[in-house]
């Protein structure tokens, strides 16, 4: 019988009776066929490789996590519950230890869901990676993470929501904004000052290919990894960049997701996007599926593949080597960049304009955190949507010093319920959500 | 009349019964090494004196065809296997004579490459050389679409006395399974056919000409010429036989768990109202994981002759079994012995099993008699931890749908029904515990017998159909045709049911009282670009495991006979 190197465990939860719309890439058949592959290659009887259900993300996961308007159940559906909670229960049983790593096969997917959620942006409502992390820190005291973001649009919400936190490390490799949704994810995006160069972007070429991928894997994720030392590393796993995806111009395969995979030595991948449901998605999510279990992934190769089809041009490899030298210097420099950012005392603003292309609804925010050399700093947004929402968002973050606690309740404590539909407090030093609004 | 015959690992059991009740019940010993004669001698003994015209049906639950596959005595045989994208179909080798040869097609049944007849020729003649009358043939995918087997099958049939075809052998989605199920069948294919003929001729000098059944790991059975096609289905039939017991006799509404104790192990297995559950994949035996549908069923080493031991001041009770218990000349202390020394147990060796209970007892420094009830409470404690651990593992199943997931149905049995030699003495010491009602099988002796007797004949069919290419089938019913675009889930339901219908009768069921049902109905849409493309659609249907029409008296009087008892 197969044995698997190490103990993997999988969530499988392709939501059959859940979809956008009737027609939407993010449907029901959507992972149809993979499961057709997995059952057939017989994937759950590999001795180490375990099924787990999923149960359900509670409130308070999702509370820890957004600030949902006007709440949760307005901008989430039973099915984000489950997928978040399908995430989380991967993430419980890698701490646990019953099982070394893990896999959420659910949807719908979450890197596009930002820390303020009016709706869905990119077939995303709740970022489910985030819901899971934060649950495993209040959980297990879970310190360092490390987020390497591979689908193929760029995890703009997973961005946002880690954005001031120092203790999270975002990497996000995606085909270049300039070519594709949501159009943002540029070198120069290196987050907050107080979490500087702990957002990485890489943005690649069209047509990149294995040769591309593998070496920004090779030669930037993982010195940068190995330098920053997580706890736990984490992929979000889109599968988007395939050959034959329908929405993006990439040139990856299977073997090179499996290759990416087996490199990344990620503890935890959780499924994003990935269009090409019949022709990438059931070998891309075996060959991740057997290159976490440290078994043989060569014979894993989609019908039509050929090395030759699928290769880069020597254009796209001098752009993909440029940008990740690009990314690599930010990262080796950061201590000087930072220090000339925290010079300023007091508070950092920036204004935004965020637009949910699936629920067509702009919003505009104004964000101002606190510069701060202890901690990710108090953080308070204020937000309009053209839908006529207007509320205002207090996050103290979990390890906030105590002067930015008290920089957070007193904007909370200050702000008027006359003003906005709602006032949110997310307190996560004490983990309580609260909600403040005219009776 | 009926017949129902049960081999188990000691006693081969042997009812006759009738619409009224229970004529005969016996056991003689099973002879591992002469089945035949264990099987003969019983169905000798139960009809002495009987008008043998009277009997209209016989069902065999054996361990024919389990034996032979746990002691690795059957004959060679040959596997053919063709792939394509995936895990290396090496690493499912099941045999030596095993040749993985070109030939593909991918999730929908598309082929990706086209079978190889001059490869297939020198497997062939490898096969030949080699003596190999039986081979096994199994294409990944080959219940999307059976065409590279039928064209192997086509290439190879002449040259073998019998090719078996992966597509026939189960709907489900596997490709390790169906090729360690298709060796099976190809495997024991001579000894069961060799068997059982001999057997019908036996019964047929004796007067007796009617189809034989035989049980089959679900909790149903099938005529003898059926089984030719399948007969690893006959594996690992006796715990599903004595689950039917359970089901004749005590089953009631509710959920219930069904223990059956033995000497050396405890099976167990679920009811919901009076259906078994089903394991939704197949049984395992040995090294092989197979598509052989059979119950959800669990095995404990904890019975009646478990040995009983202290370790780091504990008792623990089995799982191994050293002998027979000390009150049936023994050497080391068992649950039967501590309740020969409760005197639960008649025994005029009461004072043997104290004494071999004895040192036990002074390493814990208790009596005898106090160290016996804690080693009843240990047993049981153990088994009702067991049942709970099955319990949570069916309710633990994945499942695919919001939905089901919010709203699926949760097993939770408050019953036990117990059978099995020792019952009635394990059931008092279940019961001290409290976790559940329980309730000894009427017969609990000869309920697997019994339940033999009264088991339905049971199958199912695996549905596709797919509007995109037009196409609809059940390849393990050799079924496909070409549909319209249009064609409708419920045109797809009506299809597999009669299909199901001509499959269970074929099987030898009785039409006048067929019960089907669908198990599970999907229709997905396919969209291509930003357009529907068509309709992929999965149905399966089935006859499931359950009783015969018409003995519903017997029934009544068996379970009055229990309320007697108690």
């Amino acid at each position: 019988m197969l044995k698997a190197k190490h103990r993997v465990g999988l969530v499988f939860f392709p939501a059959y009776d859940w979809a956008i719309s009737p027609s939407h890439p993010e449907r029901e058949e959507r992972l149809l066929y993979t499961q057709d592959q997995i059952l057939e290659e017989g994937l759950f009887d590999i001795d180490g490789i375990v099924e787990l259900k999923p149960d359900l993300a509670g409130l308070a996961d999702i509370q820890r996590v957004h600030f949902c308007v006007p709440d949760v159940w307005s901008v989430a559906t039973e099915s984000h519950f489950i997928s978040a909670g399908g995430a989380r229960t991967i993430g419980r049983a890698v701490m646990e230890k019953e099982i070394e790593k893990g896999f959420a096969l659910v949807r719908p997917p979450g890197h596009h869901a930002m820390r303020v959620v009016h709706g869905s942006r990119g077939f995303c409502n709740i970022n489910i990676e985030a819901v899971m992390i934060e649950h495993l820190r209040r959980a297990y005291g879970l310190n360092r993470v490390a987020v390497v973001d591979t689908d193929c649009h760029h995890g703009d919400g997973t961005q946002d929501i880690y954005w001031h936190d120092p203790d999270t490390l975002f990497i996000s490799l995606h085909q270049d904004g300039r070519t594709l949704y949501p159009g943002s994810g540029f070198p120069g995006e290196l987050g907050g000052p107080n979490a500087y160069a702990r957002t990485l972007n890489i943005p690649l070429p069209p047509h990149t290919g294995e040769e591309g991928f593998l070496h920004i894997i090779r030669h930037v994720v993982k010195p940068i990894l190995e330098e920053f030392q997580p706890d736990l590393i984490v992929n979000s796993a889109g599968q988007d960049n395939h050959y034959t995806d329908p929405i993006t111009h990439m040139n990856f395969s299977a073997q090179g997701y499996a290759e990416l995979t087996s490199l990344l030595n990620a503890d935890i991948a959780v499924l994003e996007g990935g269009y090409a449901i019949e022709a990438a998605l059931p070998y891309v999510n075996l060959g991740i599926v057997l290159a976490m279990a440290g078994l043989d992934y060569s014979h894993v190769r989609e019908p039509d593949y050929s090395p030759e089809r699928v290769r880069q041009e020597p254009s796209v490899t001098e752009a993909v080597k440029k940008t990740g030298d690009l990314v690599l210097g930010a990262w080796r420099d950061r201590g000087r960049l930072r220090e000339r950012l925290l010079a300023d005392r007091g508070c950092h603003r920036r204004s935004r304009r965020i637009y949910y292309d699936t629920d067509g609804i702009n919003e505009s925010q104004e964000e101002v955190v606190q510069l701060c050399e202890e901690c990710g700093g108090a953080l308070k947004i204020e937000s309009n949507s053209d839908r006529g929402a207007h509320v205002l968002a207090v996050h103290i973050p979990a390890k906030a010093c105590r002067s930015c606690r008290e920089t957070g309740y007193r904007w909370y404590d200050e702000a008027r319920v006359k003003r906005f539909d709602r006032i949110f407090l997310q307190d996560r030093p004490q983990d309580k959500y609260t909600v403040k609004q005219k009776d | 009349m009926i017949i129902g015959l049960d081999v188990g690992g000691t006693h081969t059991d042997v009812v006759l019964l009738d619409h009224t009740g229970i004529r005969r019940e016996i056991k003689v010993p099973t002879l591992h090494a002469d089945l035949f004669s264990s099987v003969l001698t019983g169905i000798d003994a139960v009809t002495d004196g009987i008008d043998i015209a009277a009997v209209k049906r016989i069902v065999l639950s054996t361990t024919l065809t389990t034996n032979a596959v746990i002691q690795g005595q059957v004959p060679e045989v040959g596997m053919v296997v063709c792939a394509g994208p995936g895990i290396d179909p090496v690493l499912f080798r099941t045999n030596r004579h095993y040749v993985r040869v070109r030939g593909a097609v991918d999730h929908r049944g598309r082929e990706i490459e086209a079978v190889d007849p001059q490869e297939l020729r020198a497997a062939a003649a490898q096969f030949q050389s080699a003596g190999i009358r039986h081979i096994g043939v199994v294409g990944k995918f080959s219940v999307r679409n059976p065409r590279h087997e039928l064209q192997i099958h086509e290439l190879l049939r002449s040259d073998f006395e019998k090719v078996f075809l992966g597509h026939r052998i189960s709907g489900s989605l596997n490709f390790a399974r169906r090729i360690a199920t298709t060796y099976l069948n190809a495997a024991v294919f001579p000894i069961h056919r060799k068997f059982f003929e001999a057997v019908t001729r036996a019964l047929a000098a004796k007067g007796m000409v009617l189809p034989l059944r035989l049980l089959k790991a679900d909790g149903g059975n099938m005529r003898l010429e059926s089984s030719l096609e399948f007969p690893a289905q006959t594996i690992l039939s006796g715990p599903a036989a004595s689950v039917m017991g359970a089901v004749a006799m005590a089953a009631g509404p509710g959920d219930a768990l069904v223990m059956d104790i033995g000497g050396t192990t405890t099976d167990m297995a679920v009811l919901v109202g009076s259906a078994p559950l089903l394991d939704p994949l197949g049984i395992a035996i040995g090294a092989h994981r197979t598509l052989i549908r059979s119950l959800e069923t669990l095995s404990i080493g904890i019975g009646g002759d478990s040995t009983v031991r202290i370790a780091n001041g504990r008792v623990t009770v089995g799982p191994d079994r050293s002998g027979p218990a000390i009150v049936y000349g023994g050497s080391l202390p068992t649950p039967t012995d501590a309740l020969a020394v409760l005197g639960e147990i008649e025994s005029d060796r009461r004072s043997a099993a104290a004494a071999g209970l004895q040192p036990l007892a002074e390493t814990l420094g208790v009596g005898v008699a106090d160290l016996a009830a804690k080693v009843m409470e240990t047993a049981c404690r153990a088994m009702v931890a067991a049942a709970a651990d099955l319990v949570a593992h069916i309710n633990g199943k994945p499942v695919y749908t919001v939905h089901e997931l919010l709203e699926g149905y949760r097993v939770q049995p408050r019953t036990l029904l117990v059978l099995g030699g020792p019952a009635p003495y394990f059931a008092r010491h279940l019961e001290k515990l409290g976790t559940h009602q329980v309730r000894v099988v009427p017969r609990w002796q000869v309920a697997n017998a019994i339940g033999a007797a009264l088991a339905r004949t049971t199958c199912e069919v695996a549905f596709f159909a797919d509007t995109q290419q037009r196409t609809a089938g059940a390849p393990g019913e050799g079924f496909s045709q070409p549909i319209p675009a249009d064609f409708s889930l419920d045109a797809a339901q009506t299809q597999a049911l009669e299909l199901l219908r001509a499959k269970a009768l074929e099987r030898g069921a009785n039409p006048d009282y067929l019960e089907m049902e669908v198990v599970d109905s999907q229709v997905f849409n396919m969209v291509r670009g930003f357009n529907t493309a068509g309709k992929n659609m999965r149905v399966r249907v089935q006859v499931k495991p359950g009783l015969i029409h018409g003995y519903d008296e017997l029934l009544a009087a068996l379970a009055a006979g229990a309320a007697q008892g108690a």
